[in-house]
């Protein structure tokens, strides 16, 4: 039991009549890198709010390395180990990368620290070779409002690393990226997978490919099916409900 | 390595220069413009001049918590009530033993309310004016960011928490004389009337080290880790949450610590002015604070000082001369600092001062862009590769 | 005993009454548009004075006996109007900055409020002068293809100038036409509007007497808040006001003006604002501060009642109002008068200004248990 990292028992979220999740039942591996994928509506982002402590269940139970998450809020789950990347780029915008990275590495979250802690000289290295990893050292002490919008997408990948997570929660990495970066973050991925369990959820089929090893597809919140890409892209229910009635290639396209 | 430690020896020598400038104008304050100003007949413009700086300290606060935080409370007006009530209260029992104040009697009051017993004790007034202040806040404070109850939904709820101690103040005519407040000014301390020169003087002083005391621990607080956790609050709340901060905690901290500053103004305003009513509390009282602020510059801590003296020394002179147009001119000066000059006076000196005095002396305006092209570091680092690469090749 | 209770919840629901004629147009406006209307006090302070006008007009005429109709109408368009030159010429710019709104709204609160205390034919000339050359100035200028240039210079030079010309004008006939020009039309003073008669008095049930006058405002309030939902679910510009509050962005893109549709609402606001204050014109006299004593209490019902929902409005004011009235009358201690600690504790906050101490500890104490109000906005929309 001790290598999932994370398991998901009969998982039900309501709002207000509408069944976002619906008994869902979901596990992980230590050191995984899952893809989620499915079609609008059908519960993934809702599925990582339940993770991340966002949303409460109306019923069942997320255990993250062996302990129930439940009564805890978002705070202090991301201090169990949990890192969230969101679909927008969500930074604060009016810190520079430098500063925005230096507040996720920060190990000690409490407000005491915060007024007299000073950030000792591994994490100012950490933090030095971030920016080089995400390839921002030459805007590193601009103001992040100014970044373009794949600049902020890095960042907001390099302070989840910096918040050296267990788990990666990453939402749609590549939305809105050039071919180019989104090699660049699909290789990025890769590598963080060595040593952390991901999540990620994606549209984008291309990348999807590039990454998966293991893939399960949501619907109407449930999991549809699991496997591999192959597996999944011949079950005949996924052809049906989310790629449509077509060739595979055209849906993939 | 190198750069770090000249970068670190370049922030102790700013440091230095700022704490000069500071000493340089408290002394200024302290010993040159006392003089000038009674040797020119407005013997009374320092007295004014000693409110205004009692007032800049609970612009500090507001500019901690509205200016970098981006929280608006509307209610500072009570901890500023909260520090003068404790203080005036210990002046009025600066009397011989077993006397009561003298509004007490027409109430028939005659024994003292067990709420004035601890106000015997100075040590505890101190405490009290800063503290009480302090936890009345964290208290509301807590119950209300723990619910992310934020914007404008916190703004008016301390409206309405200022309205309702308004009201308490009010009611009390027993305990705390209702509507006519509390005079201090012929309370006696060490001796002394408050109101008699020497004591004033004193409390000139006492300001004026209070203020720059305040003024260090808002740098203190704006500059490192907790300063960009404060502007973290301000941009996105729930990204601190994902990165495992609690922003209802700092959010706290903060309100509190500005409803502390609150309290001290209060205190030194009240045996400034002579008096603290309930009208310390009414809506208009709490909003101006935050124009003082936003005319200023907020988010500049030296901003919040100078925006409370200018508003406060246009606020004497022009109702002065024309009582019915000092509203008039609050109400356009709110809509034009929120529309036009949404940095402040400060904000608009950074921003476009600079280049316009600039512009004028060269008759030729430099070509913006956005960032600038000349400070891009983008831009130069490119330069940089290339000049490398052709080096290389 | 049961006198005492019905006379309780008679005036507890009059009073929630005239809380949600005044915070109705509040919610719709913070509903759509996420802004905090501080002057929203003041638009009722100005419809309270238009039906004082309006009475002035007609006294002495048949028509004096229905005036108060005619008020109501004229208070909903003097406001409205007002509140779409409010949105027009200030909050429009203001979008997306909810505190910032906060702080301008309030900017004018205080200009209104000084307005009627000097307003005077010398008053409006000054103003109306000034508009017309500056604005007039303005409008020639603009055509003018480097107007964007010279704007700085323009504004420096045309502001003194006309605001002296205004001035010069408005003193200069001001001592021309002495005593009828530069009188005051209100002064700091409050005023007084006498019901008609048939509102006057009350008839009595079970020994307790039931003022037609408030038996009018609840009554307006119904007529008022069924209006506003057949308005909001009956026609067109309805259907576009519930689209644009919830999902701007997306109405935008589907061709609903986005722009006509928050003026429009926030004249309607004005325009509701306006009713209240000619409701209110006939429970007492009636100030330049009068909005003030309002809007704290008009803000909380929007904060118990959450946004998006007529009824969380609804419910809010009537139990605000309610909740007021009981603890603040002696109702509730002759009720408990057999629980002595409960009944003293009553007693204690049995003052109108003590009782807004226990409903205010009331309400934090509820926003712990429902922080989104009576009716949150539910789902992954929500920001975090």
């Amino acid at each position: 039991m001790s290598e999932k990292i994370l398991q998901i028992e009969n998982l039900t979220v309501d709002f207000d009549g509408f069944r976002a999740l619906n008994n869902l039942n979901f596990s992980l591996d230590t050191g995984e890198l899952r893809v989620i994928i499915g079609p609008n509506g059908a519960g993934k982002t809702t599925f990582l709010d339940v993770i991340t402590g966002k949303t409460k269940p109306t019923t069942g139970q997320v255990t993250f390395k062996g302990k129930s998450t439940k009564g805890n809020v978002e705070y202090q789950i991301a201090r169990l180990g949990v890192g969230r990347k969101f679909q927008t780029p969500r930074i604060y915008l009016n810190l520079t990368p430098r500063e925005n990275l230096e507040l996720s590495c920060n190990r000690y979250k409490n407000v005491w620290n915060a007024l007299f802690g000073k950030p000792s000289s591994a994490e100012r290295r950490t933090v030095a070779g971030l920016i080089e990893t995400i390839g921002l050292d030459a805007k590193a002490d601009l103001k992040a409002a100014l970044l373009s919008h794949g600049e902020k997408q890095r960042l907001e990948i390099g302070m989840l690393v910096a918040q050296s997570p267990d788990l990666l929660l990453v939402d749609e990495p590549v939305a809105g990226l050039t071919d180019e970066e989104t090699e660049n973050v699909g290789n990025l991925l890769l590598a963080l997978a060595e040593s952390h369990s991901i999540i990620v959820i994606e549209h984008d089929m291309e990348f999807v490919r590039q990454i998966a090893r293991k893939v399960t597809v949501l619907h109407q919140g449930t999991v549809l099916c699991e496997g591999s890409m192959d597996e999944v892209q011949n079950d005949p229910r996924v052809i049906e409900v989310y790629l449509g009635k077509q060739e595979d290639d055209r849906a993939a396209a | 390595m190198d750069a770090l430690i000249q970068s670190k020896s370049k922030a102790r020598q700013r440091l230095l220069i700022e704490a000069g400038i500071v000493a340089a104008i408290a002394l200024l304050l302290l010993f040159v413009i006392p003089p000038i100003l009674v040797g020119s007949g407005q013997g009374f413009r320092v007295n004014l001049l000693g409110r205004y700086l009692a007032l800049a300290i609970a612009a500090l606060g507001i500019d901690l918590i509205w200016g970098f935080t981006g929280i608006l409370s509307l209610g500072q007006g009570v901890f500023f009530a909260l520090g003068g009530y404790s203080l005036a209260m210990f002046l009025l029992l600066q009397l011989p033993d077993g006397q009561l104040p003298d509004f007490f009697s027409p109430y028939g009051v005659t024994e003292l309310p067990w709420l004035w017993q601890p106000f015997y004790s100075l040590p505890f007034t101190l405490f009290a004016i800063v503290f009480i202040p302090t936890i009345v806040a964290a208290t509301l404070g807590y119950l209300v960011f723990r619910n992310r109850i934020r914007g404008v939904y916190f703004s008016i709820l301390t409206q309405a928490a200022l309205i309702v101690f308004f009201n308490f103040f009010n009611g009390q005519q027993k305990l705390i004389n209702g509507t006519n407040g509390l005079k201090t000014d012929t309370a006696t301390i060490f001796g002394q009337t408050v109101s008699s020169p020497p004591v004033q003087a004193f409390l000139y002083t006492l300001t004026i080290l209070l203020l720059v005391g305040g003024y260090a621990l808002s740098r203190w607080l704006t500059s490192g880790r907790s300063g960009r956790l404060l502007v973290a609050v301000r941009d996105d709340e729930a990204r601190m949450r994902f990165s495992g901060y609690d922003p209802t905690m700092f959010k706290v901290l903060v309100f509190a610590i500005s409803a502390g500053l609150a309290g001290i103004a209060g205190a030194l305003y009240t045996v400034q002015s002579g008096i603290i009513t309930p009208q310390a509390m009414n809506i208009a009282f709490s909003i101006e604070m935050v124009i003082w602020v936003a005319v200023g510059g907020r988010a500049t801590i030296v901003g919040a000082i100078l925006g409370t003296l200018i508003v406060n020394f246009a606020k004497s002179i022009l109702s002065e001369r024309f009582p019915q147009f000092w509203y008039f001119f609050q109400g356009g000066l709110f809509l034009i600092v929120v529309t036009v000059l949404p940095g402040g006076i400060l904000g608009w000196l950074r921003e476009d001062g600079v280049r316009l005095v600039r512009s004028q002396i060269n008759k030729r305006r430099p070509l913006q862009t956005y960032p600038s092209l000349e400070e891009d570091p983008g831009v130069q680092y490119e330069r940089k590769n290339l000049a490398n690469r052709e080096s290389d090749g | 005993m049961l006198s005492g209770l019905l006379d309780g919840i008679f005036s507890g629901i009059s009073l929630g009454s005239v809380l949600l004629l005044a915070a109705l147009g509040l919610a719709i406006v913070f509903g759509l548009m996420g802004v905090i209307n501080m002057a929203h006090g003041e638009l009722m302070m100005l419809g309270a004075y238009t039906t004082y006008m309006v009475q002035n007009a007609l006294k002495g005429t048949p028509l004096f006996g229905i005036y108060i109709f005619i008020a109501l109408i004229a208070a909903f368009i003097v406001t409205a109007i007002f509140g779409l030159v409010l949105e027009r010429g200030v909050i429009r710019y203001l979008y997306g900055r909810p505190l910032e709104t906060l702080l301008a709204t309030w900017g004018v609160s205080l200009i209104l409020q000084q307005l009627v205390r000097s307003v005077s034919w010398q008053l409006v000339t000054i103003v109306a002068l000034f508009c017309l050359l500056f604005f007039g100035a303005m409008w020639i200028v603009a055509r003018r293809t480097d107007f964007e240039r010279a704007r700085g210079w323009f504004l420096a030079i045309m502001i003194p100038l006309s605001a002296a010309a205004a001035i010069a004008t408005g003193n200069v006939l001001g001592t021309l036409y002495k005593p009828a020009f530069t009188k005051l039309w209100f002064d700091a003073r409050n005023v007084d509007v006498t019901a008609p008669k048939w509102l006057r008095g009350g008839f009595p049930i079970a020994g307790t007497q039931f003022s037609y006058a408030r038996i009018f405002i609840i009554v307006l309030t119904i007529a008022c808040v069924v209006g506003v939902y057949w308005f909001l679910n009956n026609t067109p510009w309805g259907l576009r006001i519930r689209a644009v509050t919830q999902n701007r962005t997306m109405s935008a893109c589907l061709g609903i003006p986005t722009k006509k549709v928050d003026a429009l609402t926030f004249a309607l606001g004005s325009g509701l604002a306006g009713l209240a204050g000619c409701a209110v014109s006939l429970l007492g006299s009636v100030g330049p501060n009068t909005g003030q004593n309002y809007i704290v209490d008009t803000f909380m019902v929007v904060v118990v009642g959450g946004v998006g929902k007529l009824a969380g409005s609804i419910i809010a004011a009537l139990a605000i109002g309610t909740a007021n009235y009981l603890i603040g009358s002696n109702t509730l201690v002759d009720l408990t008068a057999p629980i002595k600690p409960l009944s003293d504790t009553f007693a204690f906050f049995s003052t109108i200004s003590m009782a807004k101490v226990l409903v205010f500890a009331l309400i934090i104490a509820f926003l712990q248990f429902r922080p989104g109000g009576l009716f949150p906005q539910k789902g992954r929309t929500v920001d975090a």
